[in-house]
């Protein structure tokens, strides 16, 4: 990385480097679509052939889609952004959703405009090819890669490679089902041990020589069973990564079950072969994958330095006041980089979603403030700006007020993240999206990003037991379901406590169903809990730890004791005592519960 | 010349020969803003006609009086504007097709466009002499209620809702398709370019035999630029359902909701 003291003018967006997009399939994917509605396509392949173009199936309605956006290695530049502001506002909703993923997604689109979507994408250079379907998901990296004080060397350039390889390749146009690769910068901001596989940097000392490399890890996965990942080897080096990944995918192909839907991922077949014979078979694998390859099968690793430049901005006119909030904002959303006088922006946004006008301010922004002339998609529903110079935070703060995209606690347990639930998911049992955004709002109306304990703790949400909403991982975590209480129906949530995707990965734990409208009071009341029993030194994390793991010794000290503190919150009133208590957020009717055919097994 | 002209519609008027036609005072120039920006300035001799104005009451005879007073005559060409990605100008450029003017058309951008290119422009009140237009009403391009009531259940006849897609799965009326407004423009013009508009079209099955009805939300502007884009890839058997959804809802007609899904807490509103 250069660090440089030019000044860029605004003139020049920076553009991607790497054409994702191949403009033909946009033609190819409306003649199909035809041949469709005339029925000459049968259903099955349709929706095979639809997935792998990344338009996904929308709830209980076969006229529209999702259109899923692949941003590999979460990088997204201005002119890109620009574009899906307006595809969002032609052919969507008016707003567009980042996913957990890296991927954003246009909601609510009409089957036939999906081909002008692609037309669209194609001109920015972006595809939503294989971003659904049986193949190799969109490729992620850490939004901190490159910028991470305890990272070995960036892995964003391994990303893009390895989602170059893959995108289009034969061999993962077929899968038992879907594969996901993650990378990231360090053991504490990785997600890699709940990924099929998983990628930490590393560096070796051989003999005076210094090699860069990998800790890979293996069959791990969130889902209806979810699993924490095995690392293959001490050290994967550098020019065994392509081999390991072709020979990992390989095994998967041949050996994946392709009958069991709901047992496909390949963490599934790790679990039932054991983890030594599945790591013996992938060693040898990879022996024959590397003396059977011709030299032309590579990585294309783009190492060369990007250009750091400090934006030229038209009113470069010194320090400003600070506007009311900055500090708070400040200490919630921003991260202090390993290069000297930079930091790394984080925007909070309701559950991943942005509206088109805040699309496009958001490419300007990138354009006047970042350095680095680009964002970087989050892991949890969001996006960040990187390479801010420290004098132009206070200037970027007030610029993000203006298009009302400053809140705080973006980096905090006061941004949940929710799946798409029933706003538009076939599957989904319970509005899990309305559900992270109405703790939101509370958390930040009693100002709980601020308080340096629940920092590093997570709430997450899924609208159903599946794992879009990676409830696994959180360390408050919620999956949907209807319970009944005589004849009627309500909105109610499985919560799981003491999850985390770190180095010390583990699953929550399953405690108490708690009813959609008490998942509010339960949370602040666990708070209340944790502060009555907490050591000084404790955060909720490290409390939640010790409780589900039974060793704490305050006066909560197992998962029971939690139970009973608030067994309370699970009685229903009846439905004349409280009939709110029967209706789902963002629903005044009667809850129940009505699914469609899920494609995530498709 | 006159066969052949007979069916080659104009649609917009491109700037450049806009500026050389009031150079010549050869066009009428309609404004259709609201008075107050008009009177800050404008483009040269353009004439005020706020769209609100034409709203109070829209009935042909006073149509014809306002016309008059433009000075436009049944051979004058007008061109009209605004600064709302030209939803507004259709429908003033509708109403005055529809009393039978035959020479209509919409600037190709907005007010807003036509400064940022440092295009000229004026902030005095041209005065015209009045003229006598005739009236010719022109029943086959508009849909009322009753008409649309029974033309859509009909084979070969789309309605199309120009509404926003939230609008769209909240309520319409039953049997449209959803093409909202924004899918029609450009970032630079007011209309897609013809064979980009026609592939869109084509991929929706909005095609050459069809009849088709626009509607939108209250007075038929949405509808209106919607009804200009379809005669923009050559569809002329076009209508516009004028009072639109707001009239429909009074009257009590069946609506159709997108059940089941809770797409309003998806937007970032």
């Amino acid at each position: 990385m250069t660090l440089s003291n030019l000044k860029q003018s605004r003139h020049t967006p920076k553009k991607g480097k790497i054409k994702w997009a191949r403009p033909q399939e946009s033609d190819h994917f409306a003649a199909t679509v035809k041949l469709y509605r005339q029925g000459k396509y049968d259903a099955d392949s349709f929706r095979r052939f639809r997935l792998q173009h990344g338009a996904y199936g929308t709830r209980l309605a076969d006229d529209y889609a999702m259109v899923r956006v692949k941003l590999p290695a979460g990088e997204i530049y201005p002119p890109q952004l620009e574009k899906l502001s307006q595809l969002s506002e032609q052919f969507s909703i008016g707003s567009a959703h980042f996913s957990t993923r890296e991927n954003i997604q246009l909601h609510w689109v009409v089957l036939e405009d999906v081909s002008e979507i692609f037309r669209g994408l194609a001109e920015v250079g972006l595809t939503s090819r294989e971003a659904c379907g049986n193949s190799v998901r969109n490729v992620m990296c850490s939004p901190l890669s490159g910028v991470c004080p305890d990272e070995k060397f960036d892995s964003t350039p391994y990303a893009l490679a390895t989602a170059r390889f893959f995108l289009r390749n034969p061999l993962s146009q077929n899968l038992p089902r879907k594969f996901k690769f993650n990378f990231t910068c360090c053991e504490k901001h990785g997600m890699v041990r709940m990924v099929d596989v998983g990628l930490i940097p590393e560096i070796r000392q051989e003999d005076g020589y210094t090699q860069k490399g990998f800790k890979i890890f293996l069959g791990g996965g969130l889902g209806n069973r979810s699993f924490v990942g095995h690392q293959l080897e001490e050290f994967t080096p550098e020019e065994d990564l392509l081999y390991t990944s072709m020979a990992v995918v390989r095994i998967f192909d041949r050996l994946g079950d392709r009958k069991n839907l709901a047992r496909n991922r390949m963490r599934y077949l790790v679990n039932d072969m054991g983890w030594e014979k599945f790591q013996n078979l992938v060693l040898k694998e990879r022996a024959i994958v590397r003396a059977t390859q011709s030299v032309v099968t590579k990585l294309s690793v783009d190492n060369s330095p990007d250009e750091i430049k400090r934006p030229l901005r038209i009113s470069d006119e010194g320090p400003i006041s600070q506007p009311e909030g900055y500090a708070r904002w400040f200490k919630g959303n921003t991260f202090k980089q390993k290069q000297n006088g930079y930091y790394s922006v984080f925007i909070t946004l309701e559950a991943g979603d942005i509206t088109s006008s805040q699309l496009h301010a958001l490419s300007e922004i990138i354009q006047d403030f970042s350095s680095e002339g680009l964002g970087r998609c989050g892991f949890t529903q969001n996006i960040s700006l990187r390479y801010v110079h420290e004098d132009d935070l206070v200037n970027l703060y007030s610029t993000l007020l203006k298009v009302g995209l400053a809140k705080s606690g973006s980096l905090t347990m006061t941004a949940p993240i929710g799946c798409s639930g029933t706003t538009s998911c076939n599957l989904a049992l319970t509005n899990s999206h309305r559900l992270a955004k109405e703790i939101q709002r509370k958390f930040l109306e009693l100002k709980l990003d601020e308080d340096e304990d629940l920092r590093d703790s997570s709430i997450k949400i899924s609208g159903c037991p599946n794992s879009c909403g990676q409830h696994g991982i959180a360390t408050i975590g919620f999956f949907g379901g209807g319970a009944r209480f005589e004849k009627d129906m309500y909105p109610n949530y499985m919560m799981q406590l003491g999850g985390r995707s770190d180095g010390d990965t583990m699953l929550g734990v399953s405690s108490l169903r708690i009813p959609a409208k008490r998942v509010i009071p339960v949370i602040l009341k666990i708070i209340e809990l944790f502060k009555q029993n907490k050591k000084p030194e404790d955060d909720l994390k490290t409390w939640i730890h010790r409780v589900v793991n039974g060793i704490d010794s305050s006066e909560i000290k197992s998962l029971d004791d939690i139970k009973k503190a608030l067994f309370s919150f699970t009685i229903p009133p009846t439905k004349a005592e409280d009939p709110d208590f029967y209706s789902d957020y963002g629903n005044d009717s009667s809850y129940h519960t009505k699914t469609g055919k899920g494609e995530c097994a498709a | 010349m006159c066969s052949l002209s007979q069916g080659v519609v104009k649609i917009t008027s491109d700037v450049e020969s806009v500026r050389s036609e009031i150079r010549d005072k050869s066009i009428r120039v309609i404004d259709v803003r609201r008075e107050e920006d008009y009177k800050q300035n404008h483009i040269p001799t353009a004439v005020n006609l706020p769209l609100a104005t034409l709203l109070s009451d829209d009935n042909p005879e006073r149509v014809l009086k306002l016309v008059n007073a433009m000075g436009i005559d049944d051979e004058m060409p007008v061109v009209v504007y605004d600064d709302t990605f030209g939803a507004l100008a259709s429908r003033i450029a509708w109403t005055l097709e529809f009393i039978g003017h035959s020479d209509v058309s919409l600037l190709e951008t907005t007010y807003s466009k036509w400064k940022s290119m440092g295009l000229e422009n004026d902030n005095s009140v041209p005065e015209f002499q009045l003229k006598e237009h005739s009236l010719k009403l022109r029943p086959e391009i508009v849909a009322t209620s009753n008409y649309l009531e029974t033309a859509k259940e009909k084979e070969g006849v789309i309605l199309v809702d120009n509404r926003e897609r939230l609008n769209f799965l909240e309520q319409h009326i039953p049997g449209a398709i959803s093409l909202p407004y924004r899918i029609l423009a450009t970032p630079d013009k007011i209309l897609r370019p013809k064979e980009d508009m026609k592939r869109l079209l084509d991929n929706r099955g909005i095609t050459g035999g069809s009849e088709i009805i626009t509607y939108c939300g209250s007075v038929g502007t949405l509808s209106g630029l919607a009804y200009y884009a379809l005669k923009s890839v050559g569809l002329p058997n076009t209508r516009l359902y004028v009072r639109s959804f707001k009239e429909w809802k009074s009257l009590s007609k069946p609506i159709e909701k997108q059940q089941d899904a809770n797409y309003w807490d998806l937007s970032a509103e």
